[in-house]
C-alpha cells in the first residue's frame, strides 16, 4: 500500500471533521477504525462514510441500516445512485460496522426499527452522494483545465464536450481534494430525479436466488463450534441441578458449560450439539416470587382491568355531561393476544473473543446496542465490539432485542472459542419477547347526526417498557392520537400498565399492530350504529384528514366499494396512519368450512414521496400477509407457565394456497417520505373482521378472528 | 460414506441418523439450504433427491447412498435457470431466507408440470412458508419462469 497516499487520505478524512452545523453531521469515515484500516486500498475515494469509490469504477455502498427483506439494500443505494449520477451496474453494496457515524441522526442510535430507514436516510445518503459527485467534478476539472461548472456527469462519468472521464480514474485525485460540507451542496430537483419514483430492481436478489447470501446462520470458519442451549420450560425458570454425564460422551459434543440462562451445550455443530442438548439431564426451578402465568386468565384479568380508572392519557371537554345527552352509547370491549414473530431464520449469533476485542456476527436490527451489551458481559469498551451485520433471515423487531446476543457472547466467554448459538425454532418460538396481550374497552356516545360526541377509552396491557414512567406511547400508538378520538368533542382516554413475566417486546407495527385493530372495528360498529355505510361514515370523522382520506377513497374506488358482494361473500374496510405513512385497505372474504378465507386486498399507501414504487408495493403485499397470519391464526397461549406453542403445526401461518389476490396503490406524494415495511399490518384484522361482520352481521372483537357460525 | 451432491461425489463422515440439511450445511459448507423448522412444516430445507422435492431437515443421510442430490448452489452455476430468472424479473425475494426452499420446490413442481394453474402452484407450494408473504409474487414468477421454459 503505499503510505504517501493512505497518509494524505487520512488527512482528508480528518479534515473531513470539520463540518457544517445542522442536520449534517457524523458524515466522516471513522478513520483509523477497522473499516478504513483493513479496508481501504491505496487509489479508492472514501468521500464519508457511505460509500467507497475503487479504480475499476465499482462503487461501494455502506448501510448504515440492516436488510432484513424491506428493501434498504436497494433502496438506500438508490438515494446515494441518484446524486451520483452512478452507473447502476457498478454498485456494490455491504453493511456497515457498528460505528457512532452510521447512528441515525433522528434516533441517535444505529438500528433498523420503526420503519425508520428512509425517513432517517432520505437527506444523508442524498447528500453523501452529491459530496462525491462534487468531488470527482472537481478532480476532472483539474485534470482537464476546466472550470467544474462547464462539466456534468453521468452514468457513472464527468463528461466534458467529448472527454469522458469514468468516476474510477479520478477516484484518486478525487481522494486529495478537501472535502466542502455536504450541507452547503445543492441536491437535485425533483423533476431531474431518474432513480427516485422510477425505483430499481433488487440488488440482493442473485446472492439471495443462488444460496450465496449469507444469514448469521450461515457463518462459518475453522475452529467454530455450535452451542445449543437448554433453556427453562417456563417462563423465568432457573436451573437447580444438571447432570451432563451423557452429553458430554457424545460424538462431537466439546463443552457443556452453564450461563445465565441456562446450559450451553457447545460441539462441533448444530445436530451434534442438539443431540447433547437431549442427552442432557437438567432439574428446572420457578424463579421465586413467580406468578403462575395463565394467558386466558390474564386476558379475563385485562379486560377487568380496562373497566376500573386508569391513568389519563389524554382528555378533551366533558365526556361524562356529553354522554347524557346523546342519542346512542355504544359500547365495546376488545381483546388480542400474545404473538411470536416466528422468524424464518431461527435465532442465532456468533461470537469470537479475541484479546483486542470481540467480533460478533449477526443479523442485528441494533448495532449500537449490541455493542453496549457485549461490552459489558466482557468488560471491553463498546467501540472494541465489532459488530459485522449479516443479512437478516426476518426481523419484525426480534432482532432489535439483546438477549440472544447477551446468551451468545456468555457461551463464547464460558468456553472460550468461537461459538455460534443456534436456536431451534421451539427455542426461537418459545423463548419469549412476544407482542403484548391487550384488552381495550370503549364507550362512544353519538349525537343526532351519528358522529361521536364523547368518546371514553380504556386500554390494559404490558408496556414493552415496564420502567418508563406513565403509559409508554408504544402501548396507545393508533389510539390515543387517532383522528377520530382528537376529533370528538369530549374524549378520554386511560390505560393501564400492568406487569407480568411474560417477555413482550416490538413486533412488526409495535401499539399499532392492536390499536389499529380497535379502532378500526370500533369506527365500523359506529357506523352500524349510524345506519351508515362504514365508507360514509369514514369520510365524515375523516373529513379534515386529507392524507385519510386520500388514500380511504384510493382504495375504495380501485375495489369497486359500494356493489354488492356475490353471493357468500363480504366486504370490509379499514384505514390507519402509522410510521409516517397513511394505509387503508378494503377486503373481500368469505366463510369456508367455518373458516375465514380472505379473497382480495386492495391496498392503498401514502408513505409521501414514493422513492422505490415496486419495493413500497413488496412491502404493502408482505405487511398485508403477515397481518393475516396473526389476524386468522396468531396466538401464544401460556399455561402454568408454560408457552404452549412451538412450531408451524400450532404456531399457524399464511401459506401459499390462502393467500388473497392483493392490489397495492401507491399514492403520489411531494411531502417527505414515510415508512413502508409496517404501515400495512396494522388495518388488516379490522378490514377482515370488518368484512365478516358485513357477511355475517357477526361482530369479531377479539383476535384471532373466529366466526361461531358458517355463513 | 459417500454422497452424489450437484453432480459431484463427496466423502463425508456422518451418523446415518443425522439429517442431510445438517450434512449439507456444517459438514459440507453448503449454506444455501436453510434450517426453519425441523420438523418438515415450513420448506426452507428443500432440495431435489433423486429429482423430487424432500425437506432435507428430516431425511437421515443414511438412506442417501446412491441417491442424486440437488441444492441451490447446483441448480444452477450462474442463476441462469428459469425459476431463478422469473424470481430476478419479478423481484419475488425480500428477506430471502425462505427463497433457496421455494425455488428448489418451484424447480421440482416445473419438472414434473411444465405448465401449473394457479391450484397447482398452491398444492405444490403450500408446504414452503414465507413469512415475508411473498405468495403473490412467487405465483406470478413460477407462471413465468413456465414461459421462459418453454423459450
Amino acid at each position: 500500500m503505499n503510505a504517501t497516499i493512505v497518509s494524505s487520505r487520512r488527512s482528508f478524512l480528518k479534515s473531513g471533521v470539520v463540518l457544517g452545523t445542522g442536520l449534517i453531521v457524523g458524515f466522516t469515515v471513522p478513520a483509523g477504525k477497522r473499516l478504513m484500516a483493513q479496508d481501504l486500498e491505496s487509489a479508492e475515494f472514501a468521500p464519508n462514510a457511505f460509500l467507497r469509490i475503487a479504480p475499476d469504477d465499482s462503487i461501494t455502498i455502506f448501510l448504515a441500516h440492516a436488510e432484513m427483506g424491506q428493501g434498504v439494500w436497494t433502496t438506500l443505494t438508490l438515494l446515494i445512485a441518484e446524486e451520483l449520477d452512478a452507473d447502476w451496474s457498478t454498485l456494490k453494496v455491504e453493511h456497515a460496522p457498528a460505528a457512532a457515524v452510521y447512528a441515525s441522526l433522528r434516533r441517535g442510535f444505529q438500528g433498523t426499527v420503526g420503519s425508520s430507514s428512509i425517513r432517517d436516510e432520505f437527506e444523508r445518503y442524498r447528500r453523501a452522494g452529491a459530496m462525491a459527485r462534487t468531488l470527482l467534478i472537481q478532480a476532472a476539472a483539474i485534470r482537464l483545465g476546466q472550470a467544474p461548472s462547464s462539466l456534468r456527469t453521468e452514468h457513472g462519468e464527468v463528461i466534458a464536450g467529448n472527454t469522458r472521464l469514468r468516476y474510477g480514474e479520478l477516484a484518486e485525485q478525487a481522494a486529495t481534494l478537501p472535502s466542502p460540507d455536504p450541507a452547503t451542496l445543492p441536491l437535485k430537483d425533483p423533476a431531474a430525479w431518474t432513480l427516485i419514483g422510477k425505483g430499481a430492481l433488487r440488488l440482493d436478489s442473485p446472492e439471495k436466488i443462488s444460496g450465496r447470501a449469507k444469514y448469521g446462520i450461515d457463518i462459518q470458519f475453522d475452529g467454530l463450534l455450535c452451542a445449543v442451549v437448554a433453556r427453562a420450560p417456563m417462563l423465568g425458570g432457573r436451573v437447580r441441578t444438571f447432570d451432563a454425564t451423557q452429553a458430554k460422551a457424545l460424538p462431537g459434543v466439546r463443552h457443556v458449560v452453564q450461563i445465565p440462562s441456562g446450559i450451553a451445550v457447545v460441539a462441533d455443530h448444530y445436530w451434534a450439539a442438539k443431540r447433547g442438548r437431549d442427552a442432557l439431564q437438567v432439574q428446572w426451578e420457578a424463579a421465586s416470587g413467580t406468578v403462575i402465568l395463565d394467558s386466558d386468565q390474564q386476558r379475563q384479568d385485562l379486560t377487568a382491568l380496562t373497566h376500573t380508572p386508569g391513568q389519563v392519557v389524554t382528555q378533551h371537554g366533558e365526556v361524562e355531561s356529553a354522554k347524557k345527552t346523546a342519542q346512542k352509547i355504544i359500547e365495546m370491549t376488545y381483546t388480542v393476544p400474545y404473538l411470536a414473530h416466528a422468524t424464518m431464520e431461527p435465532l442465532n449469533c456468533t461470537v469470537k473473543l479475541s484479546d483486542d476485542g470481540c467480533d460478533i456476527w449477526v443479523g442485528s436490527q441494533m448495532q449500537t446496542f449490541n455493542q453496549r451489551t457485549a461490552a459489558k458481559i466482557t468488560g471491553l469498551a463498546p467501540e472494541q465490539i465489532r459488530i459485522h451485520t449479516t443479512f437478516l433471515g426476518g426481523g419484525f423487531g426480534r432482532r432489535a432485542l439483546q438477549d440472544f446476543i447477551a446468551e451468545a457472547v456468555e457461551v463464547a466467554k464460558a468456553v472460550n472459542v468461537p461459538v455460534k448459538t443456534l436456536w431451534s425454532r421451539e427455542d426461537d418460538m418459545q423463548g419469549g419477547y412476544y407482542r403484548s396481550a391487550f384488552a381495550q374497552h370503549l364507550r362512544v356516545a353519538l349525537g343526532p347526526d351519528g358522529r361521536p360526541v364523547a368518546w371514553s377509552q380504556t386500554s390494559a396491557g404490558q408496556s414493552i417498557f415496564p420502567d418508563a414512567p406513565g403509559i409508554h406511547p408504544t402501548s396507545v400508538e393508533g389510539m390515543s392520537d387517532s383522528p377520530y378520538i382528537m376529533r370528538s368533542p369530549a374524549y378520554r382516554v386511560e390505560a393501564h400498565s400492568p406487569r407480568s413475566n411474560i417477555p413482550v417486546w416490538y413486533w412488526r407495527s409495535v401499539g399499532h399492530s392492536h390499536n389499529a385493530f380497535v379502532m378500526e372495528s370500533a369506527v365500523d360498529e359506529l357506523a352500524h350504529a349510524a345506519e351508515q355505510d362504514p365508507l360514509a361514515y369514514r369520510r365524515l370523522l375523516l373529513e379534515s384528514d386529507p392524507r385519510h382520506l386520500g388514500v380511504l377513497n384510493l382504495a375504495a374506488e380501485r375495489f369497486g366499494w359500494g356493489r354488492t358482494p356475490a353471493p357468500g361473500r363480504g366486504h370490509g374496510l379499514a384505514v390507519h396512519q402509522s410510521f409516517g405513512s397513511y394505509c387503508a385497505q378494503a377486503v373481500e372474504v368469505s366463510i369456508e368450512g367455518g373458516n375465514i378465507r380472505v379473497h382480495r386486498v386492495v391496498c392503498a399507501i401514502d408513505c409521501g414521496i414514493p422513492v422505490n414504487p415496486d419495493n413500497i408495493k413488496a412491502q404493502m403485499e408482505s405487511a398485508i400477509v403477515f397481518g393475516l397470519s396473526a389476524a386468522l391464526f396468531g396466538q401464544m397461549s401460556i399455561k402454568e407457565g408454560r408457552v404452549q406453542q412451538s412450531n408451524f403445526h400450532d404456531y399457524r401461518v399464511l401459506r401459499i394456497n390462502e393467500m388473497p389476490q392483493i392490489e397495492a396503490h401507491v399514492l403520489p406524494s411531494t411531502e417527505s417520505p414515510g415508512g413502508v415495511g409496517e404501515p400495512a399490518t396494522p388495518p388488516i384484522a379490522a378490514a377482515v373482521a370488518n368484512a365478516v361482520f358485513a357477511l355475517t352481521g357477526q361482530r369479531l372483537r377479539d383476535l384471532p378472528l373466529r366466526p361461531s357460525n358458517s355463513a | 460414506m459417500k454422497l452424489q451432491v450437484n453432480e459431484r461425489e463427496l466423502e463425508v463422515d456422518a451418523p446415518d441418523d443425522m439429517p442431510l440439511l445438517w450434512v449439507v450445511r456444517d459438514l459440507m459448507n453448503m449454506t444455501g439450504t436453510k434450517f426453519g423448522c425441523g420438523m418438515g412444516l415450513c420448506g426452507a430445507c428443500t432440495v431435489h433427491i433423486d429429482g423430487s422435492p424432500q425437506r432435507s431437515c428430516i431425511t437421515p443421510v443414511g438412506a442417501l447412498a446412491g441417491k442424486k442430490i440437488t441444492t441451490i448452489e447446483g441448480l444452477s452455476a450462474d442463476i441462469s435457470h428459469p425459476v431463478q430468472r422469473a424470481w430476478t424479473e419479478l423481484d419475488v425475494v425480500q428477506c430471502g431466507y425462505c427463497q433457496s426452499g421455494q425455488i428448489m420446490a418451484a424447480a421440482a413442481l416445473l419438472t414434473s408440470n411444465p405448465a401449473p394453474t394457479d391450484a397447482d402452484i398452491d398444492q405444490a407450494m403450500a408446504g414452503n412458508i414465507c413469512r415475508c408473504g411473498t405468495y403473490q409474487r412467487i405465483r406470478l414468477a413460477i407462471h413465468r419462469a413456465a414461459e421462459l421454459s418453454k423459450a
